[in-house]
């Protein structure tokens, strides 16, 4: 199969391909082989570099050649075959009935019995992947269900973690009791933020967002008297049991229970809203905002419900951050967690539940255990949102819309 | 009075970068739509290319004039090749995606651009070195404008002038001109859109990195992030002015300049960022169409 598609490369591919790494080595040359020594006034030269990225844009070029030539072969058979192959056949393995039952029971085991087996600190991990499963879902619904690009995510983020740092400061209040009044606020702060872009398309809607994540975190930074400041606030206490005395080890593992009824919870929730009236006029919102309000929804009411209850999730996300990490300073909210918690969105599949809940675990765990690479992390990040924009637009796991049949 | 008159020359300069690059955004959202979030990045590549130039070229011992051009030159060649690469990579496959799919590239384009340069040179900030020279003409108003910013104000002012001449009376701004208005008429009397794509992208960039260059001097350091908060204001002042007009991008850049510069001035240093943005939510929800543009009509 693969020398099939070698024997496709033709030489005058590899002539583009040697022009290509020929314009990346002259594109790299300043930045990649000259460094300064400010101190020592040398400079250094660097010229390994170059040939390492002359190799890497050849070879890349001929990879992307090749899917190409493998995109369009399949895309013949397809025509070929015509379409009764859609979406039974998409993943059989899947759907075979003999293997719901294991995968069921795998399936519900593997998270449950989790802390038995690993380390506090393999759970404290798992809890924050467990979080941004949440995240990656909130923001599904403003994103790839609803169609708005949100690029200040991370606001409503930091007003539940505020929210719950701040009346227990103040006002003494648990866990329990800020849960509710963290997701309302983040709903309230959603609809704020709501009103003004309601009239916005697409671009503009997505700057506004990102500066109102920047002002969010530009206010506490500097009102010291009401945030405490860079420096933050600390001493949260963890969640609560009843009153019932807790070690560290026996709290963390607490929580990660915790997180792992809010994932059930928020997939539940999250998918009855998609198949709900509300979901599906987002969905429509999404598809052709004219065409929209022509069928004579009401797009001031949808998108704000899309905008409070994406919040929402993030509020109450932000109030488990807060008791996770019992410390908070707005340096944990800035530009880089939206763009982070957007990229788990767009790598899962715009609007699919399975896809984000995979990305997540992906985007949370390989930087974990990959630590040599956590320098690489941001520039990963960047390259998976533009090679997934240009290769595979629809995700991972695409989202396969319910369709609807009339019985006859 | 004093104070006042430093402010309007504070405002004016940093209106002036804002515009160099609020150019760039209005250019490209006028001829593809597409709000180009790597612009900022284009700004602290010509910067940080013109730093590892001039730094290395000075160990040499080359004079400071000779030093000034060659610097110059390599800081806008080389971001103009990045604009290019970055539409040939990023945008170009996606010409024909729903909206969002080029926005998402492009932010991603971003985030991978500051972190190349992060990993590549360092995430500490450097000391630029002092291009532009202390003129003694300048001596008895030093207390209202510096040599930099006269030096700012003269270059963008000459930059943008070329500019105007170029989109005016040549055959490539008449061809720019044609596709902003209509690119599907301008491909029928056969305009080759993706080279005046590619023009635009390239012009952009190169005056970018000339306000790159100028602020890096006037500042006297420069590190990766530079260019995000940078281009993010250039886009507020070019929404202010009407996105798709030259015209309004400049107006835009110099009354956001000059606005951050008294809020600085009179009110505080530490809510620079929120005025910027504040101003920018206030024009969207009153005037989204910004001060010198066109409601668009959507037809169906």
């Amino acid at each position: 199969m693969l020398s099939a598609f070698l024997s496709m490369i033709s030489l005058k591919d590899i002539r583009k391909g040697m022009v290509v790494a020929l314009w990346f080595m002259f594109l790299t040359f300043p930045l990649l082989v000259v460094k300064i020594n400010p101190v020592e006034k040398i400079v250094v030269w660097r010229w390994h570099n170059l040939l390492w990225v002359g190799l890497c844009s050849f070879s890349l070029f001929l990879v992307s050649r090749i899917f190409s030539f493998w995109r369009a072969a399949r895309q013949e058979r397809m025509h070929q075959k015509g379409k009764q192959k859609t979406r039974e056949g998409s993943r059989p393995w899947l759907r075979h009935p003999r293997l719901h039952l294991p995968l069921l029971l795998a399936g519900s085991l593997i998270p449950l019995a989790f802390p038995a087996f690993f380390s506090t600190y393999q759970v404290n991990i798992m809890i924050t992947a467990l979080m941004y499963v949440v995240l990656g879902l909130g923001l599904n619904i403003v994103v790839g269900v609803a169609g708005l690009l949100d690029l200040g995510y991370v606001a409503f983020y930091a007003v539940g973690a505020y929210t719950y740092a701040l009346f227990n400061l103040h006002f003494g209040l648990g866990f329990w009791a800020v849960l509710p009044i963290g997701g309302l606020l983040g709903a309230l702060f959603g609809v704020l933020l709501g009103f003004p872009v309601l009239r916005l398309r697409g671009d503009y809607l997505a700057i506004v967002t990102l500066g109102f994540g920047e002002i969010i975190r530009l206010i506490l930074e500097n009102w010291s008297t009401f945030s405490q400041g860079p420096s933050g606030i600390g001493n949260i206490p963890r969640p609560g049991f009843f009153g019932v005395e807790m070690s560290l080890e026996q709290s963390i593992t607490y929580l990660y229970y915790l997180m792992l009824c809010m994932v059930l919870f928020t997939v539940f929730v999250v998918n009855r809203l998609q198949h709900s009236r509300i979901g599906r006029a987002w969905f429509a919102l999404r598809e052709d905002e004219i065409a929209c309000v022509a069928m004579g929804i009401d797009k001031t009411r949808t998108k704000l419900t899309a905008f409070a209850l994406g919040a929402t999730w993030a509020g109450m996300i932000g109030v488990f951050f807060a008791a996770k990490t019992t410390f908070i300073n707005p340096a944990s909210f800035t530009f880089l967690e939206s763009a982070l918690i957007l990229c788990i969105v767009v790598l899962g599949g715009m609007g699919s539940i399975i896809g984000v809940i995979i990305s997540a675990f992906i985007l949370i765990l390989l930087p974990e255990y990959l630590r040599a690479f956590a320098e690489y992390r941001m520039l990963t990040f960047g390259a998976i949102l533009i090679v997934m924009m240009v290769f595979r637009p629809q995700g991972i796991i695409a989202d396969t819309r319910r369709t609807y049949l009339t019985k006859k | 009075m004093e104070y006042f008159i430093e402010l309007v020359f504070s405002g004016l300069t940093r209106g002036a970068i804002y515009a160099l690059l609020a150019l760039g955004y209005t250019m490209v959202y006028g001829i593809i739509g597409l709000i180009n979030f790597a612009h900022g990045e284009m700004y602290m590549i010509g910067a940080f290319t013109a730093l590892v130039v001039s730094t290395a070229l000075s160990f040499y011992g080359l004079p400071l004039p000779a030093l000034l051009v060659l610097t110059a030159l390599a800081a806008v060649v080389w971001a103009a090749a990045y604009g290019y690469t970055v539409e040939r990579v990023a945008y170009r496959p996606l010409r024909n995606a729903p909206r969002l799919a080029p926005l998402i590239s492009a932010i991603g384009m971003s985030m991978f651009l500051q972190n190349y340069v992060l990993l590549a040179q360092t995430s500490n900030f450097l000391p630029f070195p002092a291009l532009i020279p202390d003129f003694a003409f300048m001596e008895p108003y030093a207390a209202f404008i510096g040599s930099t910013d006269l030096a700012i104000l003269v270059v963008s002012a000459l930059v943008m002038l070329l500019l105007m001449v170029m989109i005016k009376y040549t055959r490539t701004g008449t061809a720019m001109r044609a596709t902003a208005q209509d690119r599907k008429m301008a491909q029928l009397v056969g305009i080759n859109v993706d080279r005046v794509i590619s023009v635009t992208f390239i012009i952009g960039s190169a005056l970018a990195a000339v306000g790159g260059l100028l602020i890096a001097s006037h500042i006297g350091q420069i590190n990766f992030s530079i260019g995000f908060i940078a281009g993010i204001k250039a886009f507020t002042a070019a929404v202010l002015g009407g996105i798709g007009s030259i015209p309004g991008a400049v107006l835009g850049s110099f009354v956001l300049g000059l606005t951050e510069a008294f809020a600085t001035g009179y009110v505080s240093s530490d809510y620079e960022d929120v005025f910027a943005f504040s101003l920018l939510v206030l024009i969207l929800i009153f005037r989204p169409a910004g001060l010198l543009g066109k409601a668009a009509i959507e037809k169906v």
